[in-house]
């Protein structure tokens, strides 16, 4: 059954969480109920450091950014196979040291051409 | 109603909820920040599962690294029109009556689920016993050593197919 | 506990072949930095698949299936028969790219690696034991094909195809998921044998979770082979995507799905052959039906043989229906006579291909015979083994097929795929009506290479040989499969 099991060690952390959204939640929604609406168009404007707006603000990324957070979500992927590794580290062994090292041999085929195709120049 | 059962219950129609908004806003930024309140609630399920380390890379991949990707994508596409035009397909309710037609034999068949003892070796007693991250770390690199190994191989495949397909080519 | 000691190098035996691929596509990517031409690059990557092939060779003696990394890989008679299509695919496919890919200006190194680690995922899919290691396999595969399919960028069509590909893809992928997670609900296990027997000792054969499981398995396979209702993206695909890369993927990706068909229906759902049966006998004719009277309204030929590919599946999976160990050898068989005659077929399609000119309309083969007479020559033996007319290989490999329908007792499956194969006759054949009594409309250039002779020469050569002496294919194939 789903739910069979109660995270006790986690209680704490979720009343945190919960303290953040209401503290969250409750800043909007108090403002909200607070405050003086008296709104015009000058005030309805994006506040871009006292200067008036200039252009979209939305704008085409280049495509270098979407490269750099694919590279940054397959050598994150890589991460976070090592954390169960370094914590079963002492049980595994040489075995498990090698294939880890295998592994990370692997992707470092992959760094070296990122690298050498010039994926980290900014230009 | 047990308490696990409610709270099984606010999740699953909390995530159904949210995977609603996210598919029917207009504005992709909002989808996607629909999709992290999404990730979020998949991760405190895994918990509920007793499944810590997949919560942890839920948020860690999924709501940290995926959803970036998620938004550099919108950014580069800059979808103005997509905004102002019509969200759905006009036949849209001849599917939503197929997805009916689906959920009703979906029901059905669910309705027939006969519950058997837990088959696993890997009970909730014997995983808290020496920690999830251990049990995880001790199976993955053992008994799923061979999809352990081929999933670096996807990993590289990834990143060649991120810099074929993307990068200018810079003439080398 | 150290499990890691039990794992011998004895045990790692069984995956040579795989290890010998995925080393030349590691090599072959640090390679390309360095190297400027090419052409060695893919020579390197042919000799690596030859090195593979060896290995195969090599571990092709053992009777018995070998296991290894905890039951997850298996090595037999029917995986490596499998691999041995995947290896005459990543050549052959190699031999025809070399030249066209420089005239598409998207030569790159990188394509012959994606090509061998999409080989490799094939291999694992065709030698997997675990669901697990299936699944892996199959992302390795089709991730690799997404890329290539979209790497002539400048293409809106490529970029299409690679998207359109990879969406039906992911999705296809999630089936699969659902079927082995319902799957492992009920069993507990994701190893296939286990499974079968799981399903007998809980005696959960009757489940109607377990019937979904399967239904969601066979239709994410659907995808991949392209079977109708679930071929929708294989036309699109094979247009867009550069012709090599159609070649490529209209023979590996199916072959290995026909082969976790296989081993999945009979090894984990043996029990359930009535169920499966039942579901895979409508699927079948409806592609049959669809691929072949599609096919004769195209006018692009990459469209055609798309749609050409569609029935063949169907044609294909009538040996996985008849339900018999050599039901699954006559779609073996078949499998291994369709990669011959279809890159034959589409090295022709890539000779017509010049700067500047794409070559890719039915219009485009009018009076080939003219000016070229021994590559019409060469696209009338094709078409001729693809409708299945002696003594092509292509004939034998649907007599076959329906041999064993009929043995198994399904003599009106038969009966309707003779006549669908009746029908394609027309737009093969309208393809040689077209080289052989149409006058040339503008002159016909062809590029040629030495590697695409040597592609040519193989796929002629061996489709008119098996379609004349069978026997060694058959015995081949009855060796590995049966034993």
């Amino acid at each position: 059954m789903p739910g069979t099991y109660i995270p006790w060690d986690y209680v704490p952390v979720m009343i945190v969480f919960a303290f953040a959204v209401m503290i969250g939640l409750g800043a909007l929604v108090g403002g909200l109920l607070v405050r003086p609406r008296r709104p015009y168009a000058q005030k309805l404007a994006p506040y871009e450091s006292g200067n008036p707006p200039v252009g979209e603000p939305r704008y085409k990324f280049s495509v270098k950014f979407y490269i750099v957070a694919m590279l940054f979500v397959v050598f994150d992927v890589e991460a976070v196979f090592m954390y169960p590794w370094a914590v079963a580290f002492d049980k595994l062994g040489m075995f498990g040291f090698i294939e880890m090292m295998l592994f990370i041999f692997i992707l470092l085929v992959g760094y070296i051409y990122v690298w050498k195709k010039g994926a980290f120049v900014w230009e | 109603m047990t308490v696990h059962q409610l709270i099984f219950i606010y999740f699953a129609i909390a995530m159904t909820g949210i995977s609603l908004l996210v598919v029917t806003r207009r504005n992709p930024v909002h989808s996607v920040l629909f999709m992290l309140v999404l990730f979020v609630h998949i991760a405190a399920l895994y918990l509920f599962l007793n499944a810590e380390f997949l919560a942890a890379v839920q948020i860690i991949v999924y709501a940290g690294a995926i959803m970036v990707l998620f938004l550099f994508v919108i950014m580069l596409l800059n979808l103005r029109r997509e905004e102002t035009e019509e969200k759905f397909h006009r036949q849209w309710p001849v599917s939503a009556g197929a997805v009916a037609v689906l959920a009703v034999f979906f029901i059905m068949i669910v309705s027939k689920i006969v519950v058997l003892p837990a088959l696993g070796e890997y009970s909730i007693d014997a995983i808290r016993s020496e920690g999830s991250i251990m049990t995880v770390g001790k199976v993955l690199f053992t008994k799923y050593l061979l999809p352990f190994e081929i999933a670096s191989i996807i990993l590289l495949v990834a990143i060649i197919g991120a810099i074929v397909l993307a990068k200018k080519s810079t003439n080398s | 506990m150290d499990a890691g000691t039990t794992l011998t190098i004895m045990d790692i035996r069984p995956f040579v072949p795989e290890l010998t691929l995925l080393c030349a596509g590691l090599i072959l990517i640090l390679l390309d930095l360095i190297v400027k031409r090419k052409e060695i690059v893919a020579a390197v990557g042919v000799a690596g698949t030859i090195a593979a092939l060896y290995a195969t060779y090599k571990l092709f003696g053992y009777a018995q299936p070998q296991y290894a990394f905890f039951d997850m890989f298996v090595l037999d008679g029917y995986s490596s028969f499998f691999k041995l299509i995947f290896y005459l695919n990543l050549i052959l496919t190699i031999c025809i790219s070399v030249k066209f890919m420089e005239i598409e200006k998207a030569s790159c190194g990188e394509y012959y690696s994606l090509l061998i680690f999409a080989t490799s995922g094939m291999m694992i899919m065709a030698s997997a034991a675990d669901l697990i290691v299936l699944y892996l396999g199959l992302e390795l595969m089709a991730l690799s094909t997404y890329i290539l399919a979209g790497l002539t960028r400048k293409r809106h069509r490529s970029n299409e195809a690679a998207l359109k590909y990879f969406f039906l893809g992911a999705f296809s992928s999630g089936f699969l998921l659902y079927g082995i997670s319902l799957t492992f609900g009920l069993t507990g296990t994701t190893n296939i044998r286990d499974i079968a027997h799981a399903i007998y000792a809980l005696n959960v054969m009757d489940s109607p979770i377990l019937y979904l499981g399967m239904i969601f398995i066979v239709v994410a396979f659907g995808f991949k082979i392209a079977l109708a209702p679930f071929h929708m993206w294989a036309p699109d695909v094979y247009e867009g995507a550069p012709t090599s890369i159609t070649a490529f993927m209209s023979v590996g990706p199916k072959a290995a799905g026909f082969a976790v068909l296989g081993r999945v229906l009979f090894d984990a759902f043996g029990g359930m052959q009535v169920q499966w049966t039942s579901v895979l006998i409508p699927m079948a004719v409806l592609t049959m039906a669809l691929g072949s009277i599609i096919a004769l309204s195209q006018t692009n030929i990459k469209r055609m043989l798309a749609y050409s590919s569609i029935a063949h599946a169907g044609y294909m999976l009538l040996g996985v229906i008849a339900g018999t160990p050599e039901g699954l050898t006559s779609t073996a068989n078949y499998l291994m006579i369709y990669t011959f005659m279809n890159i034959g077929a589409f090295a022709i399609v890539i000779m017509l291909r010049r700067e500047g000119f794409r070559g890719e309309n039915i219009e485009d083969f009018k009076g080939l015979s003219k000016s070229h007479p021994l590559a019409a020559a060469l696209m009338l033996i094709f078409m001729f083994s693809l409708t299945g007319i002696p003594p092509t290989a292509g004939f034998v490999g649907k007599f076959y097929v329906f041999m064993e329908l009929i043995n198994s007792g399904y003599t009106y499956l038969a009966v309707i795929a003779v006549v669908f194969s009746a029908i394609s006759a027309f737009f093969y054949l309208r393809i040689v009506m077209y080289m052989y009594m149409k006058d040339p409309g503008e002159e016909i250039v062809i590029t040629t290479s030495p590697s695409m002779s040597i592609a040519l020469a193989i796929t002629c050569v061996m489709v008119l040989i098996l379609g004349v002496f069978p026997s060694f294919l058959l015995n081949l194939v009855r060796y590995s499969i049966l034993g």
